[in-house]
Order: C-alpha cells, then sequence, then structure tokens
C-alpha cells in the first residue's frame, strides 16, 4: 500500500482524488523547500512527511537544510524568541553573523526552481538568490509574529516583502505585508504513534508502566511546563471540581533538566499538587509519542487551559481521539473549538473548574462534543488537508490576481 | 457544468471547488471599524464569511451560519444584532453585492438606535479573511436521473458546495446547477424546483446531499423509466 493511502481509511477516497488532480497539475513545475533542519522540531516532522507524499502524487519537490554555526543558531533562536514578543537584544554583529551565514548557504545551494519554499526566519535571507525572471518565492512563517519585537521585524520584514507570497498559521498572526497571505493551518498526523489508534492492552500497558490508575475518571493536560500553558491554574481547576467528583489528574510534559525557566515552573507544579496521590505529574522525553497518546486516550476530558497559545496543536490531538476539551479561548485554540459545539472554551481557573464537573456529571453530552471535535479535526487538522492547501498555494502564485480559478 | 439542447440531453459533468484561505491584515474591534472594513472589502471576503461554516462542519449542526453573528454575539455580546445577523436569509440573495448590503443595513440600523460600542476584549479581535476557490472537474459524470443519484452519493462535499452554494453567489449562474440540469437537459421540471426549493443553509452538507438523494430516489421509484 502507498503511503497515501493509508490515509484514505480516515478521510476517504474523495479526497484522495482531489489531491492526486491537485498533483497532476503541478507536473513538470520544480520545487526547492528549505528549513534549518533536517531532525527535530514540528517543522522538519511535518516535511518528512509531506515530501514523499508530494512525490507520491508526482510533484517534483526537494527538500533543503540551511548550514550554519552555533553562533548563527544562538542568533535565530533569539530571532524567534523577539518575534515572539519576548524581548532581545542585538548587536550589529549578531546580524552581521545573519548575513555571513546566509551567504555562505547562498553559495553553496542550488535555488533554481519553479517555486522555493522557505520555512521561518532562518533561512529567509535566501531571498537573495531569486531570478528577476523566473520562479516564485514563498515564505511559510510557522511563529506567531502578532506582537513581535519591532526591530527584528523591520530585519526580517525587509528580506520577507520580496517575497511573492507569506503563509501563517491563524488568521491574528497576519503581518502588515504587502503581499499576499495565506493562512494555512498545522496539522496531526493520523499515523504518527502520538495519533494512531491504540489497543485497550497497549493502553493499559503504558498506564502500569507509569503507575497511573483508571479506577476513576481522569483529567488531563498535555503541554511543556510553562506558565503561560497555566499547569498551577489547573491543579487549583481541579481541586475545586473534584470537591464532587471524585477524579485524577495528570500533567505530562517534557522533562525541564535544561531550561531554567521550565525547572521553576515544574518546582511551582510540585507545590502546589502537595505529594497529593490523585495528582500525577510527568515529564516525558521528546520521544514520549506513545505515551501522550495512551493518556490522551485514558482520559475522560483533556484540558488546555493556556493563557497564551500559537495554535495548541494538543487540542487536535485530543478531539481526535473523540476527547472532550476545556481550552482557553487564546491562539489558535477557537479555531479548532466552537463554544459547546466541539469542545469548550473558558478563561478562568473557576470557569474551568465548573465545566470540568459539568462534563463528567453529562457524560452523552460530553462524548457529543468530543465526536463533532474528532470529525472537525477530520475535515480540518489532518495531514492530507496540509497537504491539499499546500498544492493549492503552489498553483496560486501562477494566478494571484484570481479570486476564482479553474483549473481543467 | 451542465449545458442542455432539447434533443440531446448533456451529461452532468461533477466539478468541484477547494479553497485557499487568504488573510487580509483587516481586524475589527467594534462595529464601527466592522462596518468601515464591510464597505471596503472584495465580495470574496464577504464570501468567506458567510460560506466557509458549512466546508469546515460537513456532519454537524448547521449553526452558527456566518462569522459576523458568531462574532457579534460571542466577542460583542450584542446579542440582538447577532441574533438579526444569523436570520439573514442568505438563499434570498443572487449576488454578494446584495448579500454585503443587507449585513450593512441591519448593523447600521441597529447602531442607528445605540450611542455607545462595545468593544471586543483584547485577542478575540474581528479578522477579515477570504476566500480563493479553486474549480477543478471530477471523474462524475451523469447522463441519467439514476446516475445523478448515484453520482450524487460519492462525491465530495467541495463538490456538493460548488453546484449549490458557489453557482448561486460567486458564479451567479442561477439556482444551483442541479436544478437547472435536472429540468433543461431531462426535462424534470418538478423535481428540479423541489431541489430549487431547499433552503442549503438550514442543512449540514451531509444533511443536503441527503436530502437531494431522497428526492431524486423518490422521483426514480415514481417512475424507474
Amino acid at each position: 500500500m502507498s503511503m497515501l493511502e493509508q490515509y484514505e481509511p480516515f478521510v476517504g477516497r474523495g479526497t484522495l482524488d482531489e489531491l492526486r488532480l491537485l498533483g497532476r497539475h503541478l507536473h513538470g513545475r520544480r520545487i526547492v523547500t528549505v528549513n534549518s533542519t533536517a531532525v527535530g522540531g514540528g517543522v522538519a516532522e511535518i516535511l518528512s512527511r509531506l515530501v514523499p507524499l508530494c512525490h507520491e502524487l508526482g510533484v517534483d519537490i526537494r527538500w533543503d537544510v540551511i548550514r550554519g554555526g552555533d553562533d548563527f543558531f544562538g542568533v535565530t533562536k533569539r530571532i524567534h524568541n523577539a518575534l515572539h514578543g519576548t524581548r532581545e537584544t542585538f548587536s550589529e554583529h549578531d546580524y552581521e553573523i545573519f548575513r555571513e551565514t546566509t551567504q555562505r548557504n547562498l553559495a553553496d545551494m542550488d535555488l533554481d526552481a519553479d517555486i522555493v519554499f522557505i520555512h521561518d526566519p532562518q533561512p529567509v535571507g535566501l531571498i537573495a538568490a531569486r531570478h528577476p525572471q523566473r520562479g516564485h518565492w514563498l515564505w511559510r512563517c510557522h511563529i506567531d509574529v502578532s506582537a513581535p519585537q519591532a526591530d527584528v521585524w523591520a530585519f526580517i520584514r525587509e528580506h520577507v516583502s520580496r517575497y511573492d507570497a507569506a503563509v501563517f498559521s491563524a488568521p491574528q498572526f497576519a503581518a502588515d505585508l504587502a503581499l499576499p497571505q495565506a493562512m494555512i493551518t498545522p496539522s496531526i498526523d493520523p499515523l504518527s504513534d502520538k495519533n494512531r489508534e491504540l489497543t485497550e492492552h497497549e493502553i493499559d500497558e503504558v498506564l502500569h508502566r507509569l503507575r497511573l490508575p483508571r479506577d476513576k475518571p481522569i483529567v488531563t493536560q498535555v503541554s511543556r511546563f510553562d506558565t503561560l500553558k497555566d499547569p498551577v491554574g489547573v491543579i487549583a481547576a481541579f481541586r475545586r471540581a473534584r470537591k464532587y467528583n471524585d477524579c485524577r489528574l495528570v500533567l505530562a510534559g517534557g522533562s525541564a533538566t535544561d531550561d531554567p525557566e521550565g525547572a521553576a515552573v515544574l518546582a511551582a507544579v510540585h507545590t502546589a499538587a502537595n505529594a497529593d496521590p490523585d495528582i500525577h505529574v510527568f515529564e516525558l522525553p521528546p520521544t514520549a509519542n506513545l505515551e501522550i497518546n495512551a493518556i490522551q486516550r485514558a482520559s475522560t476530558i483533556v484540558l488546555q487551559k493556556s493563557l497564551k497559545e500559537g495554535f495548541g496543536l494538543t487540542v487536535s490531538e485530543a478531539l481526535w481521539k473523540a476527547k472532550p476539551v476545556i481550552a482557553g479561548a487564546v491562539g489558535g485554540i477557537p479555531l479548532q473549538v466552537t463554544h459547546r459545539y466541539s469542545g469548550i472554551l473558558t478563561h478562568t481557573v473557576e470557569g474551568t473548574a465548573f465545566w470540568i464537573k459539568q462534563l463528567l456529571n453529562a457524560p452523552e453530552f460530553a462524548a457529543r462534543l468530543g465526536q463533532n471535535g474528532r470529525e472537525h479535526v477530520r475535515t480540518n487538522f489532518l495531514l492530507t488537508r496540509h497537504l491539499r492547501d499546500y498544492l493549492l498555494l503552489f498553483l496560486f502564485l501562477e494566478h494571484r490576481g484570481e479570486r476564482v480559478i479553474r483549473l481543467q | 457544468m451542465a449545458n442542455s439542447t432539447a434533443h440531446t440531453p448533456q451529461p452532468f459533468c461533477f466539478s468541484t471547488s477547494l479553497s485557499l484561505t487568504l488573510l487580509t491584515n483587516r481586524r475589527a474591534r467594534d462595529l464601527a471599524e466592522l462596518l468601515a472594513h464591510l464597505r471596503a472589502v472584495p465580495g470574496s471576503v464577504i464570501y468567506f464569511h458567510t460560506h466557509h461554516f458549512l466546508a469546515q462542519h460537513q456532519y454537524l449542526s448547521p449553526e452558527p451560519p456566518n462569522d459576523f453573528a458568531y462574532w457579534v454575539t460571542n466577542a460583542l455580546q450584542e446579542d440582538r444584532l447577532g441574533e438579526q445577523l444569523a436570520a439573514i436569509d442568505l438563499i434570498e440573495f443572487r449576488t454578494i453585492r446584495a448579500l454585503r448590503d443587507r449585513i450593512i443595513a441591519v448593523i447600521e440600523s441597529y447602531l442607528d438606535e445605540r450611542q455607545q460600542l462595545r468593544t471586543a476584549p483584547e485577542g478575540e479581535e474581528f479578522h477579515f479573511r477570504e476566500a480563493v476557490s479553486f474549480i477543478v472537474p471530477t471523474s462524475h459524470v451523469a447522463h441519467t436521473l439514476a446516475e445523478f443519484a448515484a453520482c450524487m452519493e460519492q462525491i465530495g462535499f467541495g463538490s456538493l458546495s460548488l453546484h449549490f452554494f458557489d453557482a448561486r453567489l460567486r458564479l451567479e449562474t442561477g439556482d444551483n446547477d442541479f436544478s437547472e440540469w435536472l429540468a433543461s437537459a431531462l426535462g424534470e421540471e418538478a423535481l428540479g424546483r423541489a431541489v430549487a426549493g431547499l433552503d442549503p443553509y438550514t442543512y449540514t452538507l451531509d444533511g443536503l446531499r441527503k436530502e437531494v438523494v431522497r428526492l431524486v430516489r423518490q422521483r426514480l421509484a415514481e417512475d424507474p423509466t
């Protein structure tokens, strides 16, 4: 079975036929996509799936990676933080490191293609290779740039404004740019270890290993230990709800050993948990996809009580498992959850506690939210939709002034 | 799309519509800003905010019908105006221009009676988006009513959406492509009228498909030839 056909049970034959048709319309185009790393991180993860699927569709796409030293990636990490709104200071030397590494990559890379598709700020300067009469250039921004640090955005914008189009993940990330900006939301892969179907035996095995009993309802939040994910607020909401409904709380996130801020938040979580035997805090390695999957599937309710959020794809992960989700109405979460329809949106600890109780006491309503959520994810947040949007975007580059485009 | 002649009925060739969303970098925090943008945006923006919900919630309950009503109700908490915007009968409109004028008129009329504007909480501003529709042919072709019913059961929601919604408002080709073809190519005028008589905005796409198939199957049962 081809890789594409493995998605048919989830999205149906019609969706795959549409992808094949779009693929045919891109025959003959040479596409190069460039990011900053071949492994690790969300962008590499998504490209490692999308590029082979494009090949199956007959789309000639080549994935290339820029090279740079620790000094370059140190600067780009701070650029990333500053675009997210964290205050950083940059010297002229920092910008010089960025320009020098860009120049070295320009000398080494073959960017002669019909479409050059660049991801995030690290390789943005490759636009200097643009041929005046040939090829379309696309910049894909995976970052929340709704409130960037002005000087850093000005530096990046100078490059971005020379592209033919930009792509952002959510409406509020739209930027002050004179070029077309597409909205393409991220996606989850139903075949990955984090999202694939698990047998009850597999779930039990993981929970046994984690010493997490299934004797009462489990309320879970999966996210890194970060104040913006409000894990201490989650504990407060859980304690309020538990007065009336016996249940367990799971807080599962990445290990915080290399992250001083994360370690401080984790310490605050342990203090708030106060060795409560019903509160389970798991520090999991980045490879613990199966464990996350099993915990989500064993949960009665999944929370994502974020105070600020990029896209918040953990919400789609939980919805795909047909779980009722209670989430903060921030970032990309309202795109994934319509209140009382495909989940619950809250703004406070009190509201979160109220809805935990409501959903524990109204399992039929909770199940309907979960089922609606799963269908919403099936239509809007699976990898095949992501692939379709990219193919449409590639085609759009040849019809930029049009809003109704007929393909034969 | 279908063309007809009296003697050699043209087949119905199903196409499908795939949509790419563009951001406009226009945002509104209150009704005055919403109104100003509504007057200035291209028709593709109005189309997006009155139709994308249909495509994104294919199997679910049909509410809420448009983004303006949803935002006014949930972000501005202006329930009365939200209800009035939700009640705009999209099926009445043959052009996006007319639909835009009605939305503007409803908001203006509401503002005439009010002095103070409510502001959306930070992070809940209205972000205007725009739809780029790609119309692409599918392999589904119907020559007869029976083939039409079989195709209807198989086509994707993009196809259903194109022939019902895009046909009316974006392409301005009449009621909907199905009714036109049933009447003009097959002479099934009563069935065409029955399909045209549906208010597609009150169904989910899945529900709409089932209703059209039911009407066609019922007609086939009456006259299997």
